[in-house]
């Protein structure tokens, strides 16, 4: 399939680029440690009519049914399967692979493509610019309410292969969707990089709920970019789950630039071995009340390591905003490392901001009550680590996700 | 009649960060009774329910404690619970993310041990007519355990937890305090509602008005870390109208205190809690 020719072109651009930034300066962590592998070639993946056709690996990640709808398949670098059920595409709704949707609606793709996240920013948003593949095009029209979740899911086996998947979502005015995806890696032998970036365009009056766990193994790095632009009235929802082995860089922002815009976001991570764990939440007020709120929740395991950052930025002119933010990490061994950043910046007087932090362990007197009720301390201290990350948990919008989320937390906290 | 419980409490003492508190405490309660200890704040009442539930602050350093004869103090804290111990506490834990209910099945399946788990439905219903008796909102079921609860709604959820347990002793720490005159009505009523030949009852407070709505069948009065005096119903009544300065006097003591034990803030009694 040949790409427009601007896409070509920004693609050169961002690879001459990628020479000359530098990777991000991260606060307290040192990333050029990292084994960042970016060699994959691009390794299109045969592309199937129906799951029972996919590699036994990814079927046993999907809901189960002949023809899932409104479900796209990403394996590698290319797409294995995508499916829109007649009644979304009757509404106008789009949903389909980045390269697809390149050919087919262009101009629509080069209005939003790398807009939110700047290749200029440093070498790894150029590099994903230059070589993203596969991906996600999800458009839904004015007014239209999406009611079923909009699910993918990225899989990769092949260390040879580039795994940099490009997220875009454009939901217009007064339309609402929720999108749900899942990033897993097979069997892995060699060292390998997801190179994430999520672009969300979030119309006047819209909403979108994002929901995103990884589950990517000890020899994948994590690079993801996630950012939501929002206009009037407009609600981002993101819920994320962290739950990799290997390295992992994360930033999810929402850029709140319409009045009245408003951002939720809540992320849970299990930090073992000795994972590095970058975790940045941001929202940047531009708009007049516009409110934002962000939870993070973090256990940290065995030597893990995790510099957690929330951002809260307030811009001038932007009065009444109101941004909240709260990150707690619960430390469940001595050799663990956790750093819960708080970070406000403001620039308009007129505003509310409140922050909370804490890093700390399992509390003896939650423990104690807990077992003066007959529950065992193995038992006591298991409902009160899983208790912590509840509250994000629950959010997740679709069953079998939230389940195959409990079980990455289950398997990451082991026993 | 062997499901009448035995407990008995043999010259107990502990320490808590080195000094010691309790100083040789005597008391035996029985399936069926009602005791009431009563003495003003920091002569180591508290201590005493904490020592005997074994939180890990305080330290016994002599004595014996057994529930049927089986020594209560070589226990971990959750074996002393599926013994039969219960404690309602003065500030019960707030934890997030687990919710009342599931908590409470946790327990209760703890203590009925494997293979006798409450199916699901026995233990919906046993929990709403138990929550109807308290007047607890249904919702609170589901909320996470005692997290945002106002100090009355703990109180009402500690004697909830207690219905539902069916502990052979009880004991209640300062289950009054922060209850207006209603909920302490609906709080008694639910403590009455347990009382049976099964099941011996272990009060602390220091205020006589409880003991209007529980009626104590022994009374003991606690000052420095020890049981000084001992009597009926009547003598809740005369401390109520006299105050504690007529046992001190009688038995020669000038600080009743023990310790410099720091017991936490107190919500004063007459504070109303909010009403939903």
């Amino acid at each position: 399939m040949r790409e427009p020719e601007w896409m070509t072109e920004l693609r050169r651009e961002a690879l001459d680029l990628a020479t000359a930034l530098e990777l991000p300066a991260l606060e307290k962590m040192n990333i050029d440690r990292w084994t960042l592998n970016f060699g994959g070639l691009y390794k299109s993946s045969q592309r199937v009519r129906k799951p029972d056709e996919l590699p036994e690996n990814v079927r046993a990640l999907v809901e189960e049914g002949e023809h899932p709808e409104n479900l796209l398949i990403q394996c590698n670098s290319g797409i294995a399967y995508c499916s829109l059920s007649a009644e979304l595409a009757g509404k106008g709704v789009l949903f389909t692979d980045l390269e697809t949707a390149l050919a087919q609606y262009p101009d629509l793709v080069k209005k939003y493509f790398m807009n939110c996240v700047k290749k200029e920013e440093n070498r790894l948003t150029a590099l994903h610019a230059g070589l993203w593949s596969g991906g996600v095009f999800l458009y839904v029209p004015k007014h239209v309410a999406v009611e079923t979740p909009i699910q993918a899911l990225f899989y990769t086996d092949d260390a040879d292969a580039r795994f940099a998947p490009h997220v875009l979502i454009v939901a217009e005015a007064g339309s609402s969707v929720t999108y749900v995806d899942n990033c897993v890696s097979g069997d892995l032998k060699q060292s390998a990089v997801l190179s994430g970036v999520v672009e969300v365009f979030v119309g006047p009056g819209a909403t979108v709920n994002f929901a995103s766990t990884h589950n990517l193994g000890g020899s994948v790095v994590d690079l993801t970019y996630r950012r939501a632009a929002v206009a009037n009235d407009g609600t981002i929802n993101w819920v994320i789950g962290e739950m990799n082995y290997g390295d992992s860089l994360s930033e999810t922002t929402s850029l709140l630039q319409g009045n009245g815009s408003s951002s939720d976001t809540k992320v849970i991570c299990v930090g073992t071995g000795e994972q590095k764990l970058h975790l940045t939440t941001r929202a940047v007020h531009y708009g007049k009340a516009s409110a934002s709120e962000m939870i993070t929740r973090a256990v940290m395991r065995d030597q893990a390591t995790s510099i957690i950052n929330g951002i809260t930025k307030i811009e001038k002119g932007a009065t009444g905003a109101n941004g909240e933010q709260t990150e707690k990490v619960l430390m469940l061994s001595p050799r663990a490392r956790g750093d819960a950043n708080p970070i406000l910046l403001i620039d308009e007087d007129d505003v509310k901001a409140g922050h909370a932090a804490s890093v700390g362990q399992v509390n003896p007197e939650q423990v104690y009550y807990m077992m003066s009720r007959g529950i065992t301390k193995e038992e006591a201290t298991k409902l009160i680590i899983y208790g912590f990350l509840a509250p994000v948990v629950s959010e997740i919008p679709i069953p079998k996700l939230k389940e195959q989320l409990q079980n990455s937390v289950e398997r990451k906290l082991g026993q | 009649m062997g499901n009448s419980p035995q407990f008995i409490i043999d010259g107990l003492r502990a320490t808590v960060e080195g000094k010691e508190i309790l100083k040789g405490v005597n008391l035996r309660i029985n399936g069926g009774e009602v005791h009431a200890i009563m003495g003003p704040n920091g002569t180591g009442k508290s201590t005493l329910a904490s020592a005997i539930m074994g939180h890990p602050k305080y330290e016994v350093t002599a004595g014996t404690v057994t529930l049927d004869g089986e020594n209560v103090l070589e226990m971990e804290v959750d074996e002393r619970a599926r013994a039969g111990l219960f404690l309602a506490m003065q500030y019960p834990s707030e934890i997030t993310g687990v919710t009342n209910a599931d908590f409470l099945r946790s327990a209760l399946n703890a203590r009925r041990g494997e293979g006798n788990e409450i199916s699901l439905i026995k233990f919906i219903r046993q929990l709403e007519a138990r929550m109807k008796v308290l007047e607890m909102n249904p919702e609170f079921a589901h909320r996470y355990l005692n997290e945002g609860f106002s100090g009355g709604e703990k109180k009402r959820n500690e004697i909830l937890q207690m219905m539902m347990l069916e502990p052979k002793i009880a004991i209640l720490d300062e289950i009054d305090s922060g209850l207006d005159i209603d909920a302490l009505r609906i709080v008694a009523e639910g403590v009455n509602q347990m009382r049976s030949p099964e099941r011996g009852f272990l009060i602390i407070t220091h205020y006589q008005r409880l003991l209007n709505y529980i009626k104590p069948d022994f009374v003991h009065v606690m000052m420095q870390g020890r049981i000084v005096k001992s009597g009926g119903p009547e003598l809740a009544e005369r401390l109520e109208n006299e105050g504690y300065d007529w046992v001190k006097e009688e038995l020669g003591i000038e600080d009743e205190k023990v310790g410099q034990e720091d017991e936490p803030f107190k919500v004063p009694m007459n504070t109303i809690a909010p009403r939903r």
